[in-house]
């Protein structure tokens, strides 16, 4: 029961955290907390292969699936705290309580007695009699769950295919396109320009500037933009006045220092 | 040793994934919500499975695994496919049969 003491209380924290973190993959990586320890209390319960299952199929393969739809899909998807429906949030709240408060009372007034224990089940090994039981009793079921994955796998084959409709644009295409929107729509013919360009820095949120001072949108990339991690450019130019402050204070220190050691200040200027 | 404490837990669990569902916007988080609930219901009837001392609960939740890989598998295809086409994961998007 120790195990099961320790990582309840990760296991509701984790799940409840879900509830709250504002970026999917903080709720992938909370999910991952719960169905590890979801497996090691599957050791705790006797059943060592669907600990063994659960570590490889849900926490390998589904979570992996999970986060790479994440990076796919997610950098945009930020979550609306704006309710479409009135007043829903709170009572899907109150229903879930209801419904716990339920669950729990419900559990509370019965009693379970002491467990058998799977130590006759599990006297083969537990995955011997697993399989006696699935390839005999259950082997319609489990003949059943082959259709449905290769349903499933067809399924999201389809989905997932977009059908090309027209030729892929090879490099002279594109090189030709470029050409007649400029010559048609006047957009601009060159490479767009790097961020950090006539800036302070020259990292990549870093927008470039334009001959006026302002920012040059197509500098920067759409995702950076999407996750809100660009500097703004008024903000950079903001700290002009501490650094030349600072320089004129490094300045004045070197004066003062030429007087006496005239030798070592020219290195120090440097 | 007695399963009360884990049949618990999972409903504590359960009741979580549930609150998820019906309260995230997100899609793709709204479906971890859901796989949450299924590891729940395992969570329980593995504890029965040893409660009552035979194997048939651990089968269940075995089929209750296969099933939510399948599911997990189509669900964020049509999720994906949701996104190339209105280029949003929000479940609130979706919304055109409405009208």
């Amino acid at each position: 029961m120790t195990a099961f003491w320790i990582l309840a209380p990760i296991m509701v924290i984790a799940a409840l955290g879900i509830l709250f973190v504002r970026k999917a993959v903080h709720a992938a990586l909370l999910l991952a907390v719960v169905m590890m320890s979801l497996a090691v209390l599957y050791l705790v319960l006797q059943a060592p292969f669907l600990f063994a299952v659960q570590i490889i199929v849900y926490t390998g393969a589904i979570l992996m699936l999970f986060l790479f739809v994440v990076m796919l899909v997610g950098v945009d998807a930020s979550d609306s705290v704006v309710e479409t429906i009135r007043g829903q949030r709170i009572l899907a709240i109150l229903a879930g309580l209801v419904l716990g408060l339920v669950l729990v009372t419900g559990l509370g007034q019965i009693t379970l007695g002491t467990a058998v224990g799977l130590d006759n089940a599990n006297s083969g090994g537990n995955i011997q009699a697993l399989a006696d039981i699935l390839f005999s009793r259950y082997v319609f079921a489990f003949e059943t769950t082959s259709a449905l994955l290769i349903t499933a796998a067809l399924g999201a084959m389809v989905l997932a295919h977009r059908e090309r409709l027209g030729p892929k644009p090879t490099q002279a295409d594109l090189a030709h396109q470029r050409v007649r929107d400029y010559a048609e729509k006047g957009l601009h013919l060159g490479p767009l320009p790097p961020p950090g360009v006539f800036a302070r820095h020259n990292s990549v949120d870093t927008p470039a500037l334009l001959p006026d001072g302002t920012a040059a949108e197509a500098s920067i990339s759409r995702v950076l933009a999407a996750r809100g991690t660009v500097r703004s450019a008024p903000e950079l130019a903001d700290d002009i006045e501490t650094v030349q402050r600072r320089l004129e204070a490094f300045g004045d220190d070197t004066a003062r220092g030429r007087g006496s050691a005239p030798a070592s200040t020219e290195k120090d200027a440097e | 040793m007695t399963a009360t404490p884990y049949v618990v837990l999972s409903a504590i669990i359960f009741t979580i994934g549930c609150v998820g569902v019906l309260t995230r916007r997100n899609a793709i988080v709204v479906f971890m919500c859901v796989e949450l609930m299924l590891n729940a219901s395992n969570l329980a009837l593995v504890a029965f499975a040893r409660q009552h001392g035979n194997l048939d609960g651990q089968i269940a939740a075995f089929f209750v695994m296969v099933v939510a890989a399948a599911e997990v598998v189509v669900g964020l295809a049509i999720i994906m496919t949701i996104f190339r086409t209105r280029r949003s994961a929000s479940v609130d998007d979706a919304s055109l049969l409405k009208y």
